[in-house]
C-alpha cells in the first residue's frame, strides 16, 4: 500500500482559529474542575483574552497579507485561504465575542446561569464563523457553518428555566437544520455541475464555461437558501423574530452580529469570488432578496410592540442593505458590505446590550412600555440607545450613515437606481420605528402614547405560543412593579455599550481608517 | 484677520462645540447653562458679522474658501465657501439663533433646549456654507435631529404627531436626494474620470445628458420642495410650526424654510441649469398656487400661530417665484426676501409666543382689545405685521417688489396672479390684527401685560432690521447682485435660456 500523502498543515496561518478553539477547550476543562461563583468573571476575562489573542494573531496575518510578504495565500491543501477579506471577518467576529462576553457577564450573574459553558460555546461558534470566512472549499464552509450553528442552537436555549428560551432553541435548531440540508444539497449540485467543491477550481471551471446549466443554477439557489437563512434575508427570515426574542438577550446580540457576519462572509466569498463569472445569473435573485429584506424588514418592524422583535426585523432590513453591496458585484460594493457589517456589529451589540439591561432580572421587560421615561432615570443609557437608533436610521455623523451611503453609492455606481431608491425609502420607514422608541424614552407621557399607532398600551400579540411579553413566570403586576425599579448597569455591560457608542460616533466622524480597512479587505479578496 | 482664521469652519464648528459643552454641564444650574449657551451663540453671531464686514462686495465667486480632504476614497472634502447668496443667510442664522435661545421662556430642561439649539445652528450654517455635496447632505440631514427633539420635547399638545410628520416628510425628500447626489457624482466620474463631490467642479463640467439631468434635478427638487415647502407637499409645515415651541418656530420659519429655497439656487439651478429652465414653469405655477392657497387658508385660521404658519407658505411662494423667474432682479429679490421673511416671520412667531405666554391661548376669538392695554406691544406687532404684508418702507416690500418685477418681465402671467397674493396678505393679517388688538379689552384681555424690557430688547434688533432693510437695502443688494449675476449667466451659458435684456438690469 502506498503511503498516504498528507497535506502540509500551516499551523501558524490558522492561529486565530486555533487560539479560539484551544481557549474554548481549556475553559471547558477548567469548568469541569472548578465550579465556584467566581467563575463568571474569570471565564469572561479569559474569553476576552482569548479573543484579543486571536485579534493579535490576525494583526500579524494582516501585516503579512497586506504588507506584501506573500500576499493572500492558500493553505491546508487549498482548503483555507488567508486573505484580507477573511481577516476582516476575523476582526469583526472577535469584536463580537469581546462585546458579547462583556454583555453576558452581568446577565449570567443576574440569572444565576453556569458561566464557563456559555463562554465555551461562544468561542466555539466564533471559531466556526472564522472558518466560514476563510474557507476556500464548500465542504469547509459547511463545517464552519455547523460549528457555528450548533453552538448557537445551544446558546439560544441556554436559559433553560425560561420557556421562551427553550422554544427559541428548538425553532432555531429545526429550521437551521433544514437550511443546512439545503446548503449541502447546493454543494452537491454545484459539485455535480462543476466537478469540484473547491472555490478556486469552481471559479476556474466557470471561466471556461459559457453556458449555464440548470444543475448549476439549482446549486446557486440552494446555496443561497442555506446562507440566506443564516443572514436572515427574506424570505428565509421566518425564524428570526422568534429566535431573537426568545434567546437570552446577550446571545441575541452575539447571534445577530457573529452569525450574520459569518453568513455574509461565506455568501460574499462564494458568490462574488467563485461564481463571479456567472453574476448575471445570480444578480437578479440577490436583487430580489435585497429588496424583499429591505421592505419586509422595515415594514414589519413598524408594527412590533416588542423591542427585541423590532430589532430582529430591523436586522432583517440591515441584511437587505448588505445584500445591496453584493448585488452591485463590484469591489466598491463588497467594501460597502464589509463596512456595513463592521458598523452593524457594534450597533446591534450595543442595542441588544441596552435591551438586555432594560429587560431587568428575568429578561422579560422588552415591551415599549419598559422604555418610558428612560431618559429621566438613566440619561446615559438613553443617550447611548439614541445614538444606536439614530445610526441605524442612517443619521449623519454616525457609522450607520456612512455604511448606508457606501452600499447605496455602490448600487448607484452600477446603475441600480431602483434598488437605491427602494433602500432609501425603506430607511424612511425604518426611521419611523427608531424614532418611536426615542419618543418613548424622551417625550412620552401617558396620553401622548395614544397617537402613536400600535404602542405599548395596545394589547400584545402573542408571537410565541406560550409567551407574551409579560409571560413566562412573571405576572403583569410583577412586571409593572419591576418596571418601577431603576435599570441597573453592570460595569462590564456599561463598558461594552460605551465602546459601541464611541465606535459608532468615531466611525461617523473620522471614518478613513475603517473605510481603508474595508476597502483593502475587499481588494484582497482572493 | 480672515486670512489666517478659518472663519467659516469656526462658524460651523463653534456651535457644535457649544452644544457638546452645554450637554456636559450639570443640568441643575440653568442660569449658567443659559450664559454659556448664549455666549457661544453670540460669538458665532459676532463672527458672522465679522465675516460680513470682511466680505468683498462686487465679487460673485466664493470667498473665505476652506478646503480639506476628508474621505479620500470618495473624493469627499470639507469644503466651505460663502458668496452673496449664502452670505446674508449665514448672518441671519447668526443673529436669529441667540434670539431664539434667549428670547422665549423655556419651562423645563433648559440644558437640552440650549444644546439642541446650538447643534441646530451648526447644521443650518453648515448647509449654507457647504460646497461639497456630501458635506451638504450631512448637514441637511443633521438639521432634522435637533429640530425633531425640539418640537417633540418642548412643543405643544400634538407635538409628537407633528415632529414625526416633520421628520418623515423631510426624510423622504432626502432619500431621493441622496440617490440623486450619488448619481450626479458617479455619472460625472463616468464622463470625466474624476470622483468628486465638489459642487463647483460638478457645475462647471456639465457632463449629464439632458434627460438624465432632468431626472436628477427632480430628485433634488423633491427634497427642496418638501423643505421649502412648495404646494402640495406643504402639509407638514402648519403642524410643525404650530406645535413647535416658540424658539423652534422662529428657527423653522426664519432659517429652515430657507434651506429649501437656498438648495434650489445653489444646487438646483447651479448643477442642472437646463433642467431647471425646462421645469421652471412647473415650479412657477406651484409657487403661485402656494401664494394664493396659503393666503386663502391663512384667512380662515382661528389660531394665530397657524395663521402665521400658512402665511409662510404664501411668502415662500414669492421666493420660489423669484428663484424660478430666472431674472437678475427676481432672483435678487428672492434672496433678499429669504432674509426678510426670516426676520419678519421670526419676529411674528416671537410675538405670538409672547401672547401665548400671557394668555395661554392663541385663539383669535379669545383675544381682543389688546391695543388699549398694551400699546407698545401692539405697535411692535403692527410694524412686524406691516413688514410681512409688504408695506413700502419696510423690508417686505423691497423683496416682493423685486420678485414681482423680475418675474413679470420673464413670466408675465404668473406675476400677475401672484400680485393678488400681496392683497390677500394684507387681508388676512390686517383682519387678524383688527380682531386681536382693536375693540374693547374684556376679561383676561384687560389684564394683558405690556412688553417687558427684556422683550423689548429681544424685539429691538429685529425691528431695526425691518426698517433698515426697507429704507436702505442697497448695501445688501450690492453684495447679493454679483453672485446672482454669476448664477444667471451660468444658467444662460449651459442652457438655451436667455433672460430679456430689460431683466438683466441690476436692481440698484
Amino acid at each position: 500500500m502506498p503511503p498516504l500523502e498528507l497535506p502540509s498543515v500551516e499551523w501558524s496561518q490558522m492561529a486565530p482559529e486555533l487560539i479560539l478553539i484551544v481557549g474554548a477547550l481549556a475553559l471547558l476543562m477548567a469548568g469541569t474542575f472548578r465550579r465556584e461563583k467566581s467563575m463568571v468573571s474569570g471565564a469572561c476575562i479569559f474569553t476576552i483574552a482569548t479573543a484579543v489573542a486571536a485579534l493579535v494573531a490576525s494583526a500579524g496575518l494582516w501585516h503579512d497579507v497586506a504588507g506584501g510578504r506573500g500576499g493572500a495565500r492558500l493553505v491546508m491543501a487549498d482548503a483555507l485561504v488567508i486573505d484580507g477579506f477573511g481577516i476582516f471577518f476575523t476582526v469583526v467576529i472577535c469584536c463580537a465575542v469581546i462585546l458579547g462576553a462583556l454583555l453576558a457577564h452581568g446577565y449570567l450573574k443576574q440569572e444565576r446561569l453556569e458561566a464557563p459553558t456559555f463562554f465555551v460555546l461562544m468561542l466555539l461558534s466564533a471559531s466556526g464563523g472564522l472558518l466560514m470566512a476563510k474557507a476556500n472549499d464548500l465542504i469547509v464552509v459547511f463545517l464552519g457553518l455547523e460549528i457555528l450553528s450548533i453552538a448557537l442552537y445551544v446558546l439560544a436555549g441556554y436559559h433553560q428555566r425560561r420557556e421562551q428560551s427553550r422554544e427559541a432553541a428548538i425553532k432555531y435548531f429545526v429550521l437551521g437544520s433544514f437550511s443546512s440540508a439545503f446548503f449541502l444539497y447546493g454543494v452537491a449540485l454545484t459539485y455535480g455541475a462543476t466537478g469540484s467543491t473547491n472555490l478556486g477550481a469552481i471559479s476556474e471551471f466557470l471561466r471556461s464555461q459559457t453556458v449555464t446549466q440548470g444543475v448549476l443554477l439549482g446549486g446557486f439557489g440552494m446555496l443561497l437558501v442555506g446562507l440566506g437563512f443564516k443572514v436572515a434575508a427574506v424570505p428565509f427570515h421566518m425564524w428570526t423574530p422568534d429566535v431573537y426574542q426568545g434567546s437570552p438577550t446577550p446571545v441575541t446580540g452575539f447571534m445577530a452580529a457573529a452569525a450574520k457576519a459569518a453568513g455574509f462572509a461565506a455568501l460574499l466569498r462564494i458568490f462574488f469570488s467563485a461564481f463571479g463569472n456567472q453574476r448575471l445569473d445570480w444578480q437578479p435573485i440577490v436583487w430580489a432578496l435585497a429588496v424583499l429584506s429591505l421592505l419586509v424588514g422595515s415594514v414589519l418592524a413598524v408594527v412590533q410592540t416588542d423591542v427585541k422583535r423590532m430589532l430582529a426585523y430591523s436586522s432583517i432590513s440591515h441584511a437587505g442593505y448588505v445584500l445591496i453591496g453584493l448585488q452591485a458585484a463590484s469591489t466598491r460594493g463588497i467594501a460597502g458590505s464589509l463596512f456595513y457589517l463592521l458598523a452593524y456589529t457594534f450597533l446591534i451589540l450595543g442595542s441588544f446590550g441596552i435591551v438586555g439591561l432594560v429587560a431587568r432580572k428575568g429578561d422579560n421587560l422588552t415591551g415599549l412600555d419598559a422604555y418610558r421615561g428612560l431618559a429621566r432615570s438613566r440619561p446615559g443609557l438613553a443617550f447611548a440607545f439614541t445614538v444606536f437608533l439614530l445610526a441605524q436610521a442612517g443619521v449623519p455623523f454616525t457609522s450607520g450613515f456612512l455604511a448606508k451611503f457606501y452600499v447605496i453609492s455602490a448600487a448607484v455606481e452600477s446603475h441600480s437606481y431602483a434598488i437605491a431608491v427602494i433602500a432609501m425609502m425603506a430607511a424612511v420607514v425604518a426611521a419611523f420605528f427608531y424614532l418611536r422608541l426615542i419618543v418613548v424614552m424622551y417625550m412620552a407621557d401617558d396620553q401622548e402614547m395614544a397617537g402613536l399607532g400600535p404602542t405599548a398600551g395596545a394589547p400584545m400579540p402573542a408571537p410565541l405560543n406560550v409567551a407574551s411579553v409579560d409571560g413566562g413566570g412573571v405576572g403583569t403586576a410583577v412586571a409593572s412593579a419591576m418596571m418601577a425599579t431603576k435599570v441597573e448597569i453592570p460595569f462590564a455591560a456599561g463598558l461594552a455599550i460605551g465602546a459601541c457608542a464611541v465606535f459608532t460616533i468615531l466611525a461617523g466622524l473620522y471614518p478613513q481608517p475603517f473605510l481603508d480597512f474595508a476597502r483593502h479587505a475587499a481588494i484582497l479578496l482572493l | 484677520m480672515s486670512e489666517t482664521l478659518p472663519i467659516l469652519t469656526l462658524l460651523v464648528v463653534l456651535p457644535a462645540v457649544g452644544a457638546a459643552v452645554v450637554a456636559c454641564m450639570p443640568s441643575d444650574n440653568e442660569r449658567l447653562i443659559r450664559i454659556v449657551g448664549m455666549s457661544f451663540a453670540v460669538i458665532v453671531a459676532l463672527l458672522s458679522i465679522v465675516m460680513l464686514a470682511d466680505f468683498k462686495a462686487g465679487q460673485g465667486d466664493f470667498q473665505f474658501l476652506s478646503d480639506h480632504v476628508w474621505v479620500r476614497d470618495f473624493g469627499i472634502s470639507w469644503k466651505l465657501g460663502v458668496d452673496g447668496i449664502s452670505l446674508f443667510l449665514v448672518v441671519l442664522s447668526g443673529v436669529l439663533f441667540p434670539i431664539a435661545i434667549i428670547g422665549p421662556k423655556v419651562h423645563h430642561d433648559v440644558k437640552g433646549y440650549v444644546a439642541w439649539m446650538l447643534l441646530l445652528e451648526a447644521g443650518c450654517i453648515g448647509v449654507f456654507l457647504s460646497l461639497d455635496l456630501f458635506l451638504f447632505f450631512l448637514f441637511w440631514e443633521l438639521v432634522l435631529v435637533p429640530m425633531y427633539f425640539l418640537i417633540g420635547g418642548w412643543g405643544y399638545d400634538r407635538r409628537i404627531y407633528a415632529t414625526l410628520k416633520f421628520f418623515l416628510y423631510t426624510m423622504v425628500g432626502s432619500a431621493l436626494m441622496l440617490v440623486g447626489i450619488l448619481a450626479v457624482v458617479f455619472l460625472h466620474r463616468q464622463a470625466t474620470g474624476t470622483l468628486t463631490f465638489d459642487v463647483v467642479t460638478l457645475a462647471k463640467e456639465q457632463s449629464l445628458a439632458s434627460s438624465t439631468a432632468r431626472w436628477l434635478f427632480m430628485a433634488f427638487a423633491a427634497s427642496f420642495a418638501i423643505k421649502v415647502p412648495i404646494f402640495p407637499v406643504h402639509t407638514w409645515l402648519p403642524d410643525a410650526h404650530t406645535e413647535a415651541p416658540t424658539g423652534g418656530s422662529v428657527i423653522l420659519a426664519g432659517i429652515m424654510l430657507k434651506l429649501g429655497t437656498y438648495g434650489f439656487l445653489r444646487f438646483g439651478l447651479y448643477l442642472f441649469p437646463q433642467a431647471a429652465v425646462d421645469l421652471a414653469p412647473v415650479f412657477l405655477t406651484l409657487g403661485t398656487i402656494g401664494i394664493i392657497y396659503g393666503a386663502v387658508v391663512a384667512t380662515m385660521q382661528k389660531d394665530l400661530k397657524r395663521l402665521v404658519a400658512y402665511s409662510s407658505v404664501a411668502h415662500l411662494g414669492f421666493i420660489v417665484l423669484g428663484v424660478f423667474g430666472l431674472s437678475q432682479q427676481g432672483m435678487e429679490g428672492g434672496v433678499l426676501q429669504m432674509v426678510n421673511h426670516g426676520v419678519s416671520t421670526g419676529a411674528l412667531f416671537l410675538l405670538v409666543g409672547m401672547i401665548y405666554e400671557r394668555r395661554h391661548t392663541r385663539q383669535i376669538a379669545e383675544l381682543g382689545g389688546i391695543q388699549r392695554v398694551a400699546p407698545v406691544f401692539a405697535g411692535v406687532f403692527m410694524v412686524v405685521m406691516l413688514s410681512s404684508i409688504g408695506l413700502p418702507g419696510l423690508n417686505g416690500f423691497v423683496g416682493e417688489f423685486l420678485v414681482l418685477i423680475g418675474t413679470f418681465v420673464t413670466h408675465r402671467w404668473w406675476a400677475v396672479v401672484a400680485t393678488i397674493g400681496v392683497i390677500l396678505a394684507a387681508l388676512y393679517l390686517l383682519w387678524a390684527y383688527q380682531r386681536v388688538f382693536h375693540g374693547r379689552a374684556e376679561g383676561a384681555n384687560a389684564a394683558f401685560p405690556e412688553m417687558t424690557m427684556r422683550e423689548r430688547a429681544i424685539m429691538a434688533p429685529l425691528v431695526i432690521l425691518i426698517v433698515f432693510l426697507g429704507v436702505y437695502p442697497r448695501p445688501v443688494l450690492d453684495r447679493i447682485a454679483p453672485a446672482v449675476h454669476d448664477l444667471v449667466s451660468h444658467v444662460e451659458a449651459h442652457s438655451d435660456y436667455r433672460q430679456p435684456a430689460v431683466a438683466a438690469g441690476e436692481a440698484r
